[in-house]
């Protein structure tokens, strides 16, 4: 009997013993090992290797720059960004091996060793100026807002870089109240907003928006405040077909947080750039009083 | 000792630099090179490309300007002992002891077509063009590779980050030689990303010179037609006295400070 046979490499040469004892068991026992025809490398366990570095070498890149700008910190607004930059800073200060592979792969910048610190606006708000110095500068209380945290996958997971414990969302409830606005609690302050499945799968990512959505409106909320540019593609500049499709049965004003503490401390509205958000929330503010019309 | 060193003792020869001169002096000391492979001795000043001249090659491709300027001669080589590529231009780099080279004059690079008059100048139009760009992991192998220094990283990035002017003004000294193209993993051609950022600035968004309309405004409404005539008609040895004799800024009159005493054509 014959069986095809794929040796590998080292087979052939430092672990020979191996193979020849083999083939030689092998005939004793009736069985013909023939060799596959232009064998190659089998990939020597990529397979399992956590080999991605390359994926890291963009966010260690900017941690670099900020390191030759002599910071000790950098602040993130998005929630991808947040999430890239402060997963590729602990790879960096906790991984030495992975850490050598890099620095000396970007050898054309100087070594980097994970010092920078990555901080999401939320917690440089909370740590660096405190909920109390914003309640003092808010000018405009947002007591007419109803607002639903929302924090979607990356703020918080995967645990190592959360900006708070995952089920804790205290951080944008303590904004929100800080702001002069209720804070509406929902259950689906952690679920995907249908992330990049808008590309390849519409119907679904409709159905994961619109589940966050109709969760935020039965809940009582008004306004949906969010950190991350898919999420608030997903779930603000995308309503106006969830409404068509009938996914959810009306629109809720979507803004990103910084929009939100913008316009409660008295900003000329010209910087909420509210011509990037889905059409309806400047009526909606207008409503509200918040925005001259 | 080789025959040249010989010799060289017996007749006090000094040892002599061949300068760019391709025809080798007396004394002159040779390096071995590798040209695709092939060992050569060649003189140790000339650079890349007057060595492979030197050495018989001819270049019907592969050579333009031979001032650094054509982006036609880029070249990869190696240093004996050393794993790394390095990059340069062949008409500028200077060869090496033991140099591994090869010239690769031309890449094979994706470039979409466009209608200047007709294309949108927003960020949008570019990645329209080239969605290739988003492949970008800024690897930063494109900068290494530039023989003229441009951030090609750095162009790249303010292209995915929509700033078609600052990618313009980071890639103006790309000489569109493509061997950033050429070790892109993510297979971006950016020396056209580059050109076309440059193409939608100039075009739309760069300033127009107000002083360049009005001199044009003037030219076309004959102001200088008179003086051109005057000129066309003087003869070879009036026109040279004219030249020489004529008001000219001092070669070192900082900006803005002379004034020439016939101001009629200001």
């Amino acid at each position: 009997m014959k069986v095809n046979y794929y040796p590998g490499c080292t087979l052939k040469s430092k672990a020979k013993n191996l193979e020849d004892a083999a083939i030689a068991s092998m005939k004793k026992l009736g069985i013909e090992m023939e060799e596959v025809e232009r064998w190659n490398c089998c990939g020597a366990v990529h397979s399992l290797a956590d080999d991605d570095l390359i994926h890291q070498v963009a966010s260690v890149r900017n941690l670099v720059r900020v390191k030759e700008q002599g910071g000790d910190k950098v602040l993130t607004l998005c929630s991808m960004c947040y999430n890239s930059l402060a997963r590729a800073n602990l790879l960096m200060r906790d991984d030495k091996e992975k850490r050598g592979t890099i620095n000396s792969f970007m050898d054309e910048e100087i070594d980097y060793f994970g010092e920078i610190e990555v901080v999401h606006l939320l917690n440089f708000l909370e740590n660096e100026i405190g909920w109390d110095k914003i309640r003092e500068k808010v000018k405009v209380p947002l007591k007419d807002l109803k607002i639903a945290p929302y924090y979607g996958c990356t703020l918080q997971r995967p645990k190592e870089v959360g900006i708070e414990p995952v089920g804790s969302f205290n951080l944008m409830i303590n904004f929100i109240e800080a702001l002069g606005a209720s804070v509406v609690k929902f259950p689906a302050s952690a679920y995907c907003c249908g992330s990049y499945q808008v590309l390849g799968d519409g119907d679904a990512a409709g159905d994961a928006a619109a589940t966050i959505l109709n969760m935020a409106k039965t809940a009582g909320a008004n306004v949906l405040a969010v950190s991350c540019p898919l999420c608030e593609f997903n779930l603000g500049k995308k309503q106006k077909t969830l409404l068509s499709e009938q996914k959810i049965l009306e629109k809720i004003p979507t803004f990103y947080f910084t929009q939100l503490l913008a316009i409660a401390l008295g900003l000329k509205p010209e910087v909420c750039r509210f011509e990037l958000n889905e059409k309806s929330v400047v009526e909606f503010l207008k409503s509200k009083n918040y925005l001259s019309s | 000792m080789s025959e040249t060193d010989t010799n060289q003792s017996k007749l006090k020869i000094p040892k002599m630099a061949t300068g760019d001169r391709a025809i080798l002096p007396v004394g002159a000391s040779t390096i071995p090179v590798y040209i695709m492979g092939k060992k050569y001795e060649v003189p140790e000043t000339l650079t890349i490309m007057k060595a492979m001249e030197f050495v018989g090659f001819k270049f019907i491709r592969g050579a333009g300007c031979r001032g650094g300027i054509c982006g036609a001669c880029p070249t990869v080589y190696r240093r004996a002992g050393d794993y790394k590529l390095y990059f340069g231009l062949a008409c500028q780099t200077v060869v090496e002891p033991d140099m591994y080279l090869a010239q690769i004059p031309f890449y094979p690079a994706n470039r979409a077509s466009f209608d200047i008059d007709t294309i949108d100048p927003v960020a949008e139009s570019v990645y329209a063009l080239y969605p290739e760009l988003f492949r970008c992991v800024a690897c930063n192998l494109c900068t290494k590779a530039c023989p003229m220094d441009v951030d090609v990283l750095g162009y790249i990035s303010a292209m995915k980050q929509g700033n078609i002017a600052k990618a313009a003004e980071i890639s103006f000294d790309c000489i569109q030689c493509g061997l950033c193209a050429s070790r892109c993993m993510g297979e971006i051609p950016q020396y056209h990303i580059g050109q076309l950022a440059r193409r939608l600035y100039g075009r739309y968004i760069q300033p127009n010179a107000e002083h360049l309309k009005k001199r044009v405004e003037e030219i076309d409404s004959g102001k200088y037609d008179k003086l051109l005539d005057e000129l066309v008609k003087m003869s070879k040895e009036d026109l040279e006295k004219h030249y020489i004799e004529r008001e000219r800024e001092p070669d070192l009159a900082p900006s803005g400070t002379w004034m020439p005493q016939d101001t009629q054509y200001l």
